[in-house]
C-alpha cells in the first residue's frame, strides 16, 4: 500500500537554523532516505521551497483565479514530502517516525487511493 | 447452543476478521453461520468442535456472499486463497486455543489502534471485542443509537481504507501499543464507575465489561505487571461499587462507607494481585501504584486506622511516574490527614495558582473541606459555593451541598 508522508514544520524556525545545524539536518535526511530506499520503501520525495513562494489556482465558471501564497494559513508549513511503499500502516508510521523533521515539525500519513481501473 | 453461542461469539468474530479481512463482512458471516446453526444443530446434533464449524461455516457463507453480489472475480481469489491459507490453521486441535487466543488479541490490538481516536477505540473496542449491542455502547457514551452507529462505521472504514492492520504488534511496539490497551480498559472502567445520574445497570455492566476484557488479556498476555495492577485496581474499586452510593442516590465518601458492604472476594483477589504486580520485574506503572494506595484503604478495618503516612508516599510515587493536577490533588489531600489541613491548604493553594486543573469543582471542594477542619467557616462557605457552581454532576452536586448546609448548620 502506498503512502504519502507530509512534513510539516514551521518554516520560520527552520529558517532561523544556524548553519552547523542545517548541515546536521541535511545529513539526517541523507541517511534516512539512503535507508529507505536500500529497505525498497522509497518510491518518491522531495523538499518543498518556502510557502512565500507558493501561488493558489481555483478555477470558477472556467476562469482561472490566481492568489498569492498557500491553500491555507497554518503554523506549520508543508515542507516536503516522501512516497513510500509500506506493508500497513504501522510500516508507514514508523518510517514517519524515522524522519528527521519527526523531531520539530509534524508528519501527516497519508494512504493513497489505488490507481482506478 | 445459546450457551455456545455467548461462549464462542467473540472468538469466531475475532477469526472470522482475520479470514476474511473486514470487520462488516466477518460480523455478517457470523450471523449467516449462527442461522446455519439454528437450522442444522438441531436435526445433525451439536458438532464435536462448534467453533470450527461455526468458523468454517461463516467462511464459505461469505465466499457464497461475495460470488452473489457478484463482485469482482478477484476478491474472490483473494477470499479463497485467505481462506486456503488459514484454513489448516484453524483445523489443527492442538493449536487451536492458541490460534483463536491469537485472533483475540490481534483484534484487541487492531480496536485500539493509537490512529483511531480515543473514543472511537473504546466503542469499536465494547462493540467488536466485548459484543455488546450499538444501542448498549451508544448508551454508554450517551449519544444517540444513530451516533454510535456513524462513528462504528467510520472507525471501521478507518481500518480499512489507512491500513491498519489486524496484527499484534511487533516486540519493539508492543509495551507501548499495551499500554493503549491498558488506557482503553481503564476508561471503560471508569466509565462505568464514574457516579453519573441515571443508569445503574448500564455502569455496572460497564465496570464488569472491563473487568472480563483486563482477565482475558491478561489469558492472552500473561504476567505483564501493569495489566495485573489495572486488574487489581478495578477490583478494588469495583469491591466497594455497592457502599458509595445511598439508596437515595446519594454519594457516600469512602470515609463514611459501610465495609460490610464491600465485596470480599474482589477485595482478596485486588490485594493478592497487587502484590503480583509489584513482585514482578520491570518499570512500576501507575496503576499498580493506584492500586497499591486502594488496598492501604481496604486493608485498613476502620476509617481511623488507615495507614495515611504510607498513602502520603505512594501518592509521591505516583505524582513522579505521573505528575497530573488530580494526583497532586489527592496527594494534599493524604497529606492533610498526616500533617494536618493548614500544610494540605498549602498545597492545594501552590496547585490552584499554578493554574493547571481542569476541574475546578474539585479543587474547591477539596479546599473547602480544608478550610472547613481549619475552622475558617466563611472562606469554606466561598470555595463550596464555587465548587457548587462548577459541578455538573447531580450526585456530586448534592454532596458539596450538604456540606454548605453543614456549615450553616453550625
Amino acid at each position: 500500500m502506498n503512502y504519502l508522508l507530509l512534513i510539516y514544520a514551521n518554516e520560520a524556525q527552520t529558517a532561523a537554523m544556524d548553519p552547523a545545524a542545517l548541515t546536521t539536518m541535511t545529513q539526517e535526511y541523507t541517511e534516512f532516505t539512503k535507508g529507505i530506499i536500500q529497505a525498497g520503501q522509497f518510491k518518491a520525495g522531495d523538499r518543498l521551497k518556502p510557502v512565500s513562494t507558493a501561488s493558489t489556482v481555483r478555477v470558477r465558471n472556467g476562469k482561472a483565479a490566481i492568489t498569492d501564497g498557500p491553500f491555507a494559513e497554518t503554523r506549520e508549513q508543508l515542507g516536503g514530502y516522501y512516497l513510500v511503499d509500506a506493508k500497513n500502516l504501522d510500516e508507514a508510521i514508523s518510517i514517519a517516525a524515522r524522519i528527521p523533521g519527526a523531531k520539530h515539525g509534524s508528519i501527516e500519513v497519508r494512504p493513497i487511493w489505488p490507481p482506478a481501473g | 447452543m445459546e450457551e455456545i453461542f455467548r461462549r464462542e461469539a467473540g472468538r469466531v468474530l475475532a477469526t472470522l476478521i482475520r479470514l476474511l479481512g473486514d470487520f462488516d463482512r466477518a460480523e455478517e458471516a457470523r450471523q449467516d453461520a449462527f442461522a446455519a446453526a439454528i437450522e442444522q444443530w438441531p436435526c445433525a446434533g451439536i458438532p464435536a468442535n462448534p467453533r470450527a464449524w461455526l468458523v468454517s461455516a461463516g467462511r464459505n457463507k461469505a465466499v457464497d456472499r461475495v460470488r452473489r453480489e457478484a463482485l469482482f472475480h478477484s476478491k474472490i481469489l483473494n477470499l479463497e486463497r485467505a481462506g486456503a491459507e488459514a484454513g489448516a490453521q484453524v483445523f489443527i486441535d492442538e493449536d487451536e486455543e492458541a490460534v483463536f487466543g491469537d485472533d483475540r488479541l490481534r483484534l484487541i490490538f487492531t480496536c485500539c489502534h493509537p490512529a483511531l481516536s480515543s473514543d472511537a477505540q473504546i466503542a469499536l473496542t465494547l462493540r467488536e471485542v466485548c459484543g455488546l449491542t450499538t444501542l448498549a455502547v451508544s448508551r454508554a457514551f450517551l449519544v444517540s443509537e444513530d451516533t454510535m452507529a456513524q462513528r462504528l462505521v467510520r472507525a471501521k472504514k478507518k481500518i480499512r481504507e489507512a491500513g491498519i492492520p489486524y496484527e499484534t504488534p511487533p516486540p519493539e511496539l508492543l509495551d507501548q501499543r499495551i499500554d493503549g490497551v491498558l488506557a482503553v480498559i481503564y476508561s471503560v472502567f471508569t466509565e462505568g464507575y464514574a457516579v453519573t445520574s441515571g443508569n445503574e445497570l448500564m455502569n455496572e455492566a460497564l465496570c464488569d465489561e472491563a473487568i472480563r476484557l483486563a482477565r482475558l488479556v491478561d489469558v492472552l498476555l500473561p504476567r505483564n505487571p501493569a495489566l495485573i495492577g489495572l486488574l487489581a485496581l478495578m477490583l478494588l474499586h469495583d469491591a466497594r461499587r455497592r457502599a458509595r452510593v445511598s439508596d437515595a442516590g446519594n454519594v457516600i465518601l469512602l470515609e463514611h462507607q459501610d465495609r460490610g458492604l464491600w465485596n470480599q472476594a474482589e477485595i482478596a483477589e485486588g490485594l493478592a494481585l497487587v502484590d503480583e504486580s509489584l513482585r514482578l520485574p520491570g518499570r512500576v506503572s501507575p496503576y499498580s501504584v493506584q492500586a497499591a494506595i486502594a488496598a492501604v484503604h481496604v486493608r485498613a478495618p476502620d476509617k481511623d486506622s488507615t495507614d495515611w503516612r504510607q498513602i502520603v508516599a505512594l501518592y509521591e510515587v505516583l505524582m513522579r511516574l505521573q505528575p497530573t493536577p488530580v494526583i497532586e490533588l489527592n496527594h494534599a489531600v493524604a497529606v492533610s490527614m498526616v500533617d494536618g489541613a493548614g500544610r494540605a491548604l498549602d498545597l492545594v493553594e501552590s496547585l490552584a495558582a499554578r493554574g493547571e486543573v481542569k476541574d475546578y469543582h474539585l479543587l474547591n471542594a477539596v479546599r473547602g473541606s480544608l478550610l472547613q477542619r481549619l475552622e475558617r467557616t466563611a472562606e469554606a462557605r466561598e470555595a463550596y459555593q464555587r465548587a457548587l457552581a462548577e459541578a455538573k454532576v447531580e450526585p456530586e452536586r448534592r454532596l458539596i451541598a450538604a456540606r454548605i448546609a453543614q456549615l450553616d448548620a453550625g
